[in-house]
């Protein structure tokens, strides 16, 4: 297992593999260095756990150029890294999610928040926990945020990414996939339009009905993952996925569902690992 | 064995932590990261970065 930190979510990892005998070493991804064409570490799978996107993209890389199996692999975490291009990957694959746009100055940002209407949200491409996310209710609020982007932010804030406002009505769904089966599902319940857990959504179980169990296996398909985590709307006509996460964090989803996530990950990656 | 809070000064035992795991301080709640448990050494954990997360 590579991390950078040992989060809670990790712990849970370590202690399953102990627990059920599993030998599941560990690698702290800012201890190696590598030269292309060496092996930059000893072993035949890694299970990416790192809690930096772009870090992990270069280790998996580095494990992937030495023919070490990566699970996610570093494309998966190019994908779901950047909402664009998970976007993009759902809307070709068929799968429903919110409409997007891109636009890349804030000139052309304003002309398309209003051909969108009111209200929408702006997001940063690459980001997590709900951060810098943005409701924009009229014109003023779309030219304040557009030119502290333009002001405040680093490149990447420079594409910038727009999506309509889904109402979830106090709560929307996260489901973890693994492999061929999505595994289990919470709601996140919030009165706050933000609902990740990070940002105090409560968890609490949510059915996997056949309708759940097949847009979240899609998803993870578009996005060639193995192991993710799919954030939905529920929609007067469907599900609607919003996000698929590369590197799910679950230590507030075990206890609702009743589910063991970290073993039903560890026993898909060794079986994956064995082949 | 036990280490001081590098932030409040509470003392904070080594019940089964892992080198590299965050853990909170049960007096003043700032995230600390294990740096080396023989010796057991605390340090502030690092900042959250843009790129951090799932």
């Amino acid at each position: 297992m590579a991390y950078s930190v040992i989060r809670h979510d990790e712990k849970m990892i370590l202690d399953a593999a102990k627990r059920e005998g599993i030998p599941l070493d560990t690698v702290r991804m800012e201890d190696l260095s590598s030269a292309l064409g060496d092996v930059p570490f000893e072993s035949d799978a890694v299970l990416d756990r790192g809690i930096s996107q772009f870090r992990s993209y270069y280790f998996l890389k580095m494990a992937e150029e030495a023919g070490i199996l990566t699970m996610n692999s570093s494309e998966v975490v190019r994908i779901c890294g950047d909402k664009y291009l998970t976007s993009a990957a759902l809307v070709r694959s068929g799968i429903p999610t919110p409409r997007t746009s891109m636009a890349l100055s804030p000139e052309a940002a304003l002309r398309e928040i209003e051909r969108i209407g009111y209200p929408c949200v702006i997001k940063p491409v690459v980001g997590s926990w709900g951060r810098l996310l943005a409701k924009v209710n009229d014109r003023e609020c779309a030219e304040a945020i557009l030119e502290h982007k333009d002001t405040l932010g680093g490149y990447p804030h420079s594409a910038i990414y727009i999506q309509d406002y889904v109402e979830k009505q106090g709560r929307d769904i996260r489901a973890f996939v693994v492999g061929d089966r999505t595994i289990c599902a919470i709601y996140r319940n919030s009165e706050h339009w933000i609902t990740n857990t990070a940002r105090g959504g409560k968890a609490s179980a949510c059915p996997v009905t056949e309708e759940l169990n097949d847009i979240c296996v899609r998803a993870n398909e578009a996005v060639n993952g193995e192991i993710v985590a799919v954030d939905l709307f529920e929609t007067g006509t469907g599900f609607s996925v919003n996000e698929v996460n590369h590197t799910m964090e679950f230590k507030n989803s075990v206890a609702p569902t009743g589910v063991d996530i970290p073993l039903l990950m560890l026993r898909h990656f060794i079986d994956r690992a064995r082949c | 064995m036990t280490e001081d809070c590098p932030v409040c000064g509470a003392d904070i035992a080594n019940n089964g932590l892992l080198t590299n795991e965050l853990i909170p301080c049960p007096d003043c709640g700032s995230d600390l990261e294990v740096i080396a448990l023989s010796p057991f050494k605390l340090e502030p954990a690092p900042e959250e970065k843009e790129d951090w997360g799932e």
